[in-house]
């Protein structure tokens, strides 16, 4: 058996959207290598990722189990790497809460990803995931969120919002919610759209003095804000915030 | 101040202004009426320079300077206010933060100093209360959630806050009851009725004008002026209607 077939293909649902060139230089145990969280019962976690670096693979891959009425709260923002990606793959133990505030960015030919996979695995577990993703040039945006609710996690409540912004025409965005659920009283929610700056919003701030940039920041800003606010610590979401804006001013 | 002269344009390959000739000097306040398709929403947006209006002939000439060569945000600088028939509302974007960037991009524009936060503050509060709007409405979300009358309430706000040296009116009477009517046209009065300023009321009933007395009206029929009166006029159209009064012009 070669190295090259333990890489991640297309054919791997997760990386279906990816930028496969570029990891191929990439050692395959990468791709066996967790960061391991648990987050214990009653307690509460919360961390503030931000993938950066310019070239080749950025990745983080984190595993979080979360113990019986504990909360996680992931703030992320994907902005580096000709292939930038996130992968989150979460337990969620009885009452448990899985919150996360994701924003991708990129420009060029970038690709940049959140790959998510949330198992409810006990009753009356709650997961909240929101993702925004901004891009330009000829760049690729994507979220795949996988969400898989076992037989007995009855009493499930988990909800998925991702929305692309194209700032150019050659830049394009996707996103997969995938439901897989065994219970029956549950309640699981997934939203997606995408699309470009307003023109009647942009003419009506242009007619009250605007120039161009303030408007592209100040719409920018007011979508990516999305992505902060169901985040329950304020100091992560200001970060996300500010950095997020600083990786956009770096556009040319 | 404002010198429009044989104005043609169009939307999509198809001719909305046919020739349009208008001036309005300071001190003015120039009421344009017309049935609806006249063209007089074109000629607001043409004048404001909404992308997709194309100019295929004539000038327009506003405080000595070519109005049409310039971008929408450096009309505003230079002191042109256009007043939205359908404010747009703008998500995420508070109208504290919007009209301070909005005026500080203008006085960047001109050489002026930015004005700091208090200060700000405290013209938002006066020209709030001058339209009887909260200023608990400026905090939120630009015009989501507003009724039409505090949509309308509150771009003359905006307007009172940037204190434009013209305004061009787009059915800013629209959606109005009538005591958001008086209201609106006392804010109109007191913003801009001076010697120094001019307004371009667009208007598609006479209502507004009783509360802003025009010292000029003018029929827009088929994209272009037609007939210019004092605020005789708009009494005429009131009394017998728009084709009886074009059927004399």
């Amino acid at each position: 058996m070669t190295d090259s077939i333990l890489l991640p293909t297309r054919k791997d649902e997760s990386w279906r959207y990816s930028d496969i060139d570029a990891i191929q230089d990439t050692a395959p145990d990468t791709f066996e290598a967790w960061e391991d969280i648990r987050v214990a019962e009653g307690e509460s976690w919360s961390d503030l990722i931000v993938i950066d670096g310019s070239d080749g693979l950025q990745m983080r891959r984190l595993r979080i189990a979360i113990e019986r009425g504990a909360r996680a709260e992931l703030a992320a923002l994907v902005a580096g790497g000709q292939l930038g990606r996130l992968e989150v793959v979460v337990t969620l133990a009885e009452g448990a809460h899985f919150e996360l505030g994701g924003i991708t960015l990129g420009g060029d030919d970038t690709t940049r990803e959140i790959v998510t996979r949330l198992a409810h695995e006990k009753p009356g577990a709650t997961s909240n995931q929101t993702v925004r993703s901004v891009h330009w040039g000829k760049a690729t945006g994507n979220f795949l969120g996988r969400i898989d609710v076992a037989r007995d996690a009855q009493k499930t409540d988990a909800a998925q919002s991702f929305k692309g912004l194209l700032l150019d025409k050659g830049a394009s965005v996707n996103s997969v919610p995938q439901l897989e659920i065994y219970a029956d009283d549950v309640q699981c929610a997934h939203g997606a759209t995408v699309g470009q700056l307003d023109e009647s919003a942009r003419f009506y701030m242009a007619a009250r003095g605007l120039p161009p940039e303030t408007i592209r920041r100040l719409l920018v800003q007011a979508f990516l804000g999305d992505a902060t606010r169901e985040l329950a610590n304020e100091a992560t979401r200001e970060t996300l915030l500010e950095q997020a804006l600083a990786k956009l001013d770096e556009r040319a | 101040m404002l010198q429009i002269d044989n104005l043609h344009a169009e939307i999509a390959g198809t001719k909305i202004l046919n020739g349009l000739t208008l001036s309005v000097n300071a001190g003015e306040i120039h009421a344009i009426m017309g049935p609806n398709g006249a063209g007089k929403s074109t000629l607001a947006y043409v004048l404001g320079g909404r992308p997709g209006y194309e100019v295929t002939e004539g000038s327009v000439f506003f405080r000595g300077e070519d109005l049409l060569a310039m971008d929408p945000h450096e009309r505003a600088a230079a002191g042109l206010f256009l007043g939205f028939q359908y404010p747009v509302e703008i998500p995420g974007v508070s109208n504290i933060q919007f009209l301070r960037e909005a005026l500080n991009a203008q006085r960047a524009q001109r050489g002026q100093d930015a004005m700091s936060g208090g200060d700000f503050l405290k013209l938002a509060k006066e020209k709030a209360g001058l339209l009887k709007l909260d200023m608990e409405m400026l905090k939120r979300q630009v015009n989501v959630g507003f009724s039409g009358g505090e949509k309308k309430r509150a771009e003359m706000v905006q307007m009172g806050i940037l204190d434009p040296a013209f305004a061009v009116l787009d059915e800013t009477d629209s959606g109005l009851d009538i005591d958001a009517l008086r209201v609106v046209g006392d804010g109109i009065n007191a913003i801009m009725r001076n010697p120094e300023k001019g307004v371009l009321l667009i208007t598609h009933y006479q209502r507004l004008l009783e509360v802003v007395e025009p010292t000029h009206v003018s029929i827009l029929s088929k994209g272009r002026i037609v007939k210019t009166g004092g605020p005789e006029l708009a009494s005429d159209l009131e009394r017998e209607g728009y084709d009886a009064v074009m059927e004399n012009a």
